[in-house]
């Protein structure tokens, strides 16, 4: 952000460094304007093709869809904004499932605690990447790949490789398939209220302005007093919440943690938040952003599914749209650099 | 305090390390491997063991094992996409000299070179639940999926009124048991049934969720659905979880689903599956030991074993010819 300035960061106060420019703020609406321009026309889209597209019934299940990846999402986009990755979300969050199954199936503990034991799961996995990454320097890459394996591993160890059925846990399935706001299913409003949650950390917090700090330019921050390693540890523990709170969603929804599930959904998240105009350079994104580009997805994939295209041409078409969200993004950069 | 922290990071890193190495290797469950011990051992590798369909093989195996007082070990890789690293299980199952290899083939072509590598080594071969191109194996144990598929089809025409609207959510257009499932459904359909329009097929790899987004959106799309197959255990839960979301009138929709596990079990019991076709996969493990100890004591078998299969719903879940080979 600074690059070309004579002043060093160190003289600068923090906020300065890392509030977001008004230039970077019109950028960031554009690139949101463009994704939400995006989804608006696949919605007329799959309106025109298929009259059974634009039903209550199918929207509320393209929302249900987009819960477990946008909640994923809108952790890793803490992560992405410090110029990070997280690849260990999918994995963790069935480890959090588990954990979940493991304490209110097994050992038959309370509801509360069961579903807290598994956020705290995710946090805790949150955490040692952080630790990794801040105290051990290792690449988010390796350390969260490392993590991704250790999960999917225990999630199998601590579940006996087998499913856990929560069928015999009263009010467990509510938390996703519930409806508080009647038609609203309750996963649906954890989405929600996980995306203000986020938006809120991200744009309103000390916490987020360090993140976009760190993404920008790390030594800068660093330089200028701020404890970079421990707000990095902190951000990785937030973002494992959010994987902790996904991993009872999807618990929820399908009344069962599937130990061997997860794989690809760290990809699918990562991609969610890509379109949604986070750089995966850092220090540029929006919680809003990752939100649409989750239905982006989601809704590109039901419509598909509706219009009866054949699975293998639904990947090719996912692939395509992700490229191009990417392309316009770098484009219009470079114009403007 | 700088070594500690660098040696706690080695161990960390050394931990991390192992276990990719044990999920490159594909998690296997109890791949030890005797060699010295002079009881006879024959090494398994299947094409998963998360499933609790292969959970239930090794089941079947490892009680005949103890039955005849041999030794097996069971491994497979950690999802059924993995031809490569199932390869290299064998390759290490061969080069670890059992008296005898049971093997599932995840690639029917892939495996050829390594069959006779294993023939060069005289170590004899039989198969389970899905074969290798090659003429080495002596003995292949497998449901035929094209007939159980048909079967679902007999079930479903009768559910519905042998006309109306029907679609398909597959686990797997690449693998024999997915395509083959679907294509005895299928072609059972047009023989049979010309009544019966199937109007959709869609895969959702054996995922819970995806099926029942997938499921979800069949619904929509085709308003006078009459019933849905699942192919998988993992499909036709997904379809239950989709009617059970979209709130449907129980068995107003027509469920077929296939194997078991307690979720799909528990809803053919609740009348929200119509039913499901059940291998016996703890047959199948034992009679996979069987073949081979007789393949290791060089008496003549028949080339194919055909496993069983059954239709189950609420009715005969318990029945005696039933309940054994269900597994929660």
């Amino acid at each position: 952000m600074s690059k070309t300035t004579t002043t060093t960061a160190a003289e600068k106060p923090v906020g300065e460094v890392t509030g977001p420019s008004r230039g970077s703020f019109l950028r960031d609406r554009l690139q949101q304007s463009l994704a939400f321009g995006t989804l608006i026309v696949l919605l007329i889209f799959f309106s025109l093709a298929s009259s059974n597209f634009l039903s209550w019934s199918n929207i509320s299940g393209i929302l249900l869809a987009t819960a477990v990846i946008g909640i994923l999402a809108f952790g890793t986009t803490l992560v992405i904004v410090t110029a990070g990755i997280d690849l260990s979300i999918g994995t963790g969050m069935t480890l959090c499932a588990v954990v979940t199954g493991v304490l209110l199936v097994n050992w038959e503990l309370p509801l509360l605690v069961g579903v807290l034991g598994g956020i705290a799961t995710g946090a805790l996995m949150g955490f040692i990447n952080g630790f990794n990454v801040s105290v051990f320097k290792l690449p988010p890459f390796i350390a969260t790949l490392a993590m991704m394996m250790i999960a999917q591993g225990l999630a199998l160890v601590v579940s006996g490789v087998r499913p856990i059925y929560f069928s015999g846990v009263d009010g467990f399935k509510e938390i996703a398939l519930g409806a508080i706001i009647p038609g609203l299913p309750n996963a649906v409003l954890i989405l929600f209220l996980t995306g203000i949650a986020a938006f809120l950390l991200l744009s309103k917090t000390l916490l987020g302005r360090y993140t976009f700090a760190i993404g920008s330019n790390e030594e800068a921050t660093k330089i200028s007093g701020v404890n970079t390693g421990k707000w990095k540890i902190l951000i990785y523990t937030v973002a494992g919440i959010f994987t902790g709170i996904a991993g009872v969603v999807i618990a929820a929804r399908l009344d069962s943690a599937q130990p061997q599930l997860g794989v690809g959904y760290e990809l699918q998240a990562i991609a969610a938040v890509i379109i949604g105009g986070t750089s995966l350079m850092g220090g540029r994104g929006s919680i809003l952003g990752t939100l649409i580009g989750a239905l982006i997805m989601s809704v590109l994939i039901n419509g598909l599914r509706i219009m009866s295209v054949q699975t293998e041409w639904q990947n090719v078409v996912v692939g395509v749209v992700i490229l191009v969200a990417v392309f316009t993004d770098s484009l219009r950069r470079r114009r403007e650099a | 305090m700088k070594f500690g922290k660098k040696a706690l990071a080695a161990g960390i890193m050394a931990s991390a390390l192992a276990l990719s190495a044990c999920g490159d290797s594909g998690s296997s469950t109890d791949a030890g491997g005797s060699g010295d011990s002079d009881k006879v051992y024959i090494a398994m590798i299947s094409k998963g063991f998360q499933h609790q369909f292969w959970q239930a093989v090794k089941q079947g195996a490892e009680e005949k094992a103890a039955e005849l007082g041999v030794e097996v070990t069971f491994e497979g890789p950690a999802s059924e996409t993995e031809v490569d690293g199932q390869l290299q299980m064998l390759q290490a199952a061969i080069d670890k000299k059992p008296d005898a290899i049971a093997y599932a083939a995840l690639d029917p072509q892939a495996c050829i070179p390594l069959l006779e590598q294993a023939e060069a080594a005289k170590i004899p071969v039989v198969q389970f639940d899905a074969g290798c191109d090659s003429e080495y194996p002596v003995n292949l144990a497998q449901t035929n999926s094209l007939d159980a598929g048909a079967l679902a089809a007999d079930h479903m025409a009768e559910l519905i009124g042998g006309k109306g609207e029907v679609g398909i959510v597959g686990h797997s257009q690449i693998n024999s048991t997915g395509v083959e499932r679907r294509d005895g459904f299928v072609n059972r359909m047009k023989e049979e049934y010309p009544d019966v329009k199937i109007v959709d097929i869609q895969y959702g790899d054996g995922d819970h969720l995806k099926s029942a987004d997938i499921a979800k959106a069949m619904i929509q799309a085709n308003p006078n659905l009459k019933g849905l197959y699942g192919t998988n255990e993992g499909s036709a839960i997904g379809v239950v979880n989709a009617v059970n979301e979209l709130g449907l009138e129980k068995g107003k929709l027509k469920i077929i689903g296939f194997d078991s596990g307690k979720a799909q079990t528990d809803a053919i019991r609740d009348g929200v599956m119509a039913g499901a076709i059940t291998q016996d996969p703890i047959g199948m493990g034992a009679a996979t030991v069987e073949a081979a100890m007789k393949a290791i004591n060089g008496e003549e078998q028949e080339k194919l074993t055909g496993t069983p299969f059954y239709f189950y719903n609420a009715e005969n879940i318990d029945d005696p010819e039933i309940a054994p080979v269900l597994y929660e």
